[in-house]
């Protein structure tokens, strides 16, 4: 029997090289605590947003400005259609915060009551986007054979007509727009993409060994789609549904500006840049603060998106 | 390779067909009645509303109607609109100026965002790396049009570097802010993309061997880590194309160019459904053969992609 029994080299049977247990420290064995459950995406995700100050900026802006849509009479005392010409063109004061417009209408008030329309257009525009992609993009990925040939031609079809095109002859055809109507048309054309992640993310679950172990335990087709294939594709359609509402309020502004968007008896922030627009030599200002209202909304989600897909993602996070 | 584009035209057709029929029923099972419009106030007299209809095949089901649309379209016949203008020559008028500027915006995204980009990828987190992320934002956040307003005042007025408008005829130095503006949110999109994917690529076992055998820096990062980075980006410029030439409708109103975007709004307002018709089928066609385009380009970038 040799001194260093494990100088012996490997074992029959052993043609791996197991570290002695001198090079293993204890220390770092008893520090794994085995009782505990393995922290999950979502808790590691949290961990790692939390330490970010662009995911607390993009929270407040969205926190403040979803605030704002929801009870714009809080932030300001006057009504947007408050308005007098005696008064048009006013420079900033103590009164008008951010001076009036052509038709003597504070301008600070009208932005903050601009904030409504837009936030709903966004949420209302993103969540169709995701029940309706999510749902063709999961039957595609999970059923696949002549049913995914379907969608994903569908999908294509969609994906071909340019988006402000398909948008601008919609919305020209309806007499009577709203947000809602606004949203449905935007999330009409706008569904592909998120289609496409939602069929790519199901089909690299759908063949893994818990999918499997399910089929064999006899949980039905839809069951294991809701259940295991949908949640392992819910980080990514996250993300892009996060950065998809800011694009959907510019596009909304942007349909607005036209003038084929939301009608401008809702006060909205396209709406007002459009007006603006007439007067952007004489009073540039006019045209600043709905702008910039506009562009920090859009702003506070596309960091949003930027901070969780940084933090859902292992391979971003390691430096 | 003869082989897979004959393949790839083939699977193109459905998507064409399915594209255009459904603008086509977008833009004529609309309610109203885009020959009496015509008319005004007055209204036309019920012969010649009825010789209209007659020529424009309205009285026809459907289906009929979009397969004289398609007629038309392959034998490269577009006919005359509601007035009587040929929908021919108002595209010739539109097209040269937004492809031009489509063209100019698809040049400036692609150097600056992939330039950027991959500077940008290579110094991830560094000071660089964050101010760029930062415009980036900016662009993706503020609409077109503000974009458009703050050059025309900054460049235009104040600096007077470039004119503020375009008009008729527009030369090169006229067009350059409005591609400028026009390629910005896509260039902000462009950029992002190469950069995670060249910081991706960055650590790949690939341009880890290429290091150890020796090859100098500039080597490596252009033949290993951009050629590699670049599917995703170009994938991207691919559809771009003819979003940038649709949504060059903002932009044109802007600088005061007439080009398709303009061309495109006047019609769908005034109801000119063969016009419209027209310009959304030569967009579609001009995203498929991009996309075309770019599936050969694949090939050249990736050498595992062969199209045997």
């Amino acid at each position: 029997m040799p001194e260093n029994r494990y100088d012996n080299g490997p074992r029959p049977g052993q043609d791996r090289y197991v570290a002695p247990p001198e090079e293993v420290t204890v220390g770092a064995v008893d520090a794994l605590a085995e009782d505990q459950a393995p922290s999950s995406m979502w808790q590691d995700a949290w961990r790692e947003m939390r330490r970010r100050p662009m995911f607390w900026i993009a929270l407040a802006i969205i926190t403040v400005a979803v605030v704002i849509a929801i009870v714009p009479e809080l932030f300001t005392s006057h009504g947007p259609r408050q308005c007098s010409l005696a008064e048009s063109l006013l420079p900033p004061s103590g009164e008008h915060w951010f001076g009036t417009d052509k038709n003597g209408c504070d301008v600070y008030t009208r932005v903050i009551f601009g904030a409504r329309p837009s936030v709903t257009v966004g949420v209302l525009a993103t969540t169709f986007v995701v029940l309706l992609g999510g749902s063709i993009g999961a039957i595609a990925g999970y059923f696949s054979g002549w049913l995914d040939t379907i969608l994903s031609r569908i999908t294509d079809i969609f994906f071909a007509i340019p988006f402000f095109l398909a948008a601008l002859v919609i919305l020209s055809l309806l007499p009577n727009r709203n947000a809602l109507a606004v949203a449905l048309v935007l999330a009409s054309f706008g569904w592909t993409s998120i289609a496409r992640i939602t069929r790519g993310s199901v089909l690299s679950v759908k063949n893994n060994e818990f999918v499997t172990a399910a089929k064999a335990l006899g949980m039905s087709r839809l069951g294991i789609l809701v259940k295991h294939a949908l949640p392992n594709a819910a980080a990514p359609i996250i993300v892009y549904a996060t950065v998809a509402l800011g694009t959907f309020v510019v596009a909304e502004a942007t349909l607005t500006f036209l003038g084929i968007g939301l009608p401008t008896s809702i006060v909205s922030w396209g709406g007002d840049l459009s007006q603006g627009r007439t007067i952007i030599r004489q009073a540039p200002e006019v045209l600043i603060y709905p702008a910039v209202a506009l562009g920090t909304t859009v702003l506070g989600f596309i960091m949003m998106g930027d901070v969780v897909r940084d933090a859902l993602d292992p391979k971003a996070r390691k430096r | 390779m003869l082989w897979y584009i004959g393949r790839r035209l083939l699977q193109v057709i459905p998507v064409f067909l399915g594209a255009t029929l459904l603008v086509y029923g977008m833009v004529f099972l609309r309610p109203g009645d885009p020959v009496a419009a015509l008319g005004g106030e007055r209204g036309l007299p019920e012969a010649v509303a009825q010789q209209i209809r007659e020529q424009f095949h309205l009285n026809e089901p459907f289906f009929v109607q979009y397969l004289y649309f398609l007629r038309g379209i392959f034998t490269f016949d577009l006919g005359p609109d509601f007035t009587g203008r040929p929908v021919a020559e108002t595209i010739a008028n539109a097209f040269p100026v937004t492809f031009q500027l489509a063209i100019m915006a698809l040049v400036i995204e692609t150097v600056f965002g992939i330039g950027f980009g991959l500077v940008a990828g290579m110094r991830k987190g560094k000071l660089f790396d964050s101010t760029v992320l930062v415009w980036t934002l900016l662009l993706i956040a503020v609409p077109t049009f503000v974009l458009g307003f703050v050059a025309q005042i900054i460049f235009g007025v104040q600096l007077g570097w470039l004119p503020v408008t375009a008009g008729r005829n527009p030369d090169f130095e006229s067009l350059l802010m409005p591609a400028m503006v026009l390629a910005g949110t896509s260039m902000a999109y462009i950029l992002r993309l190469t950069r995670t994917s060249v910081a991706e690529n960055l650590t790949a076992d690939h341009v880890r061997t290429a290091r150890a055998k020796g090859l100098s820096r500039s080597q490596v990062t252009n033949r290993h880590v951009l050629r590699n980075s670049l599917i995703p980006v170009v994938t991207f410029i691919g559809a771009d194309l003819g979003n940038l030439m649709a949504g060059s409708i903002v932009t044109e109103g802007i600088f005061n160019i007439n080009g398709v975007g303009g061309t495109l709004f006047e019609s769908i307002i005034r109801g000119e459904n063969v016009t419209v018709v027209a310009i959304a089928t030569i967009l579609v066609l001009v995203y498929i053969a991009a996309n075309l385009l770019v599936d050969l380009l694949y090939a050249v970038l990736d050498p595992r992609i062969r199209y045997a």
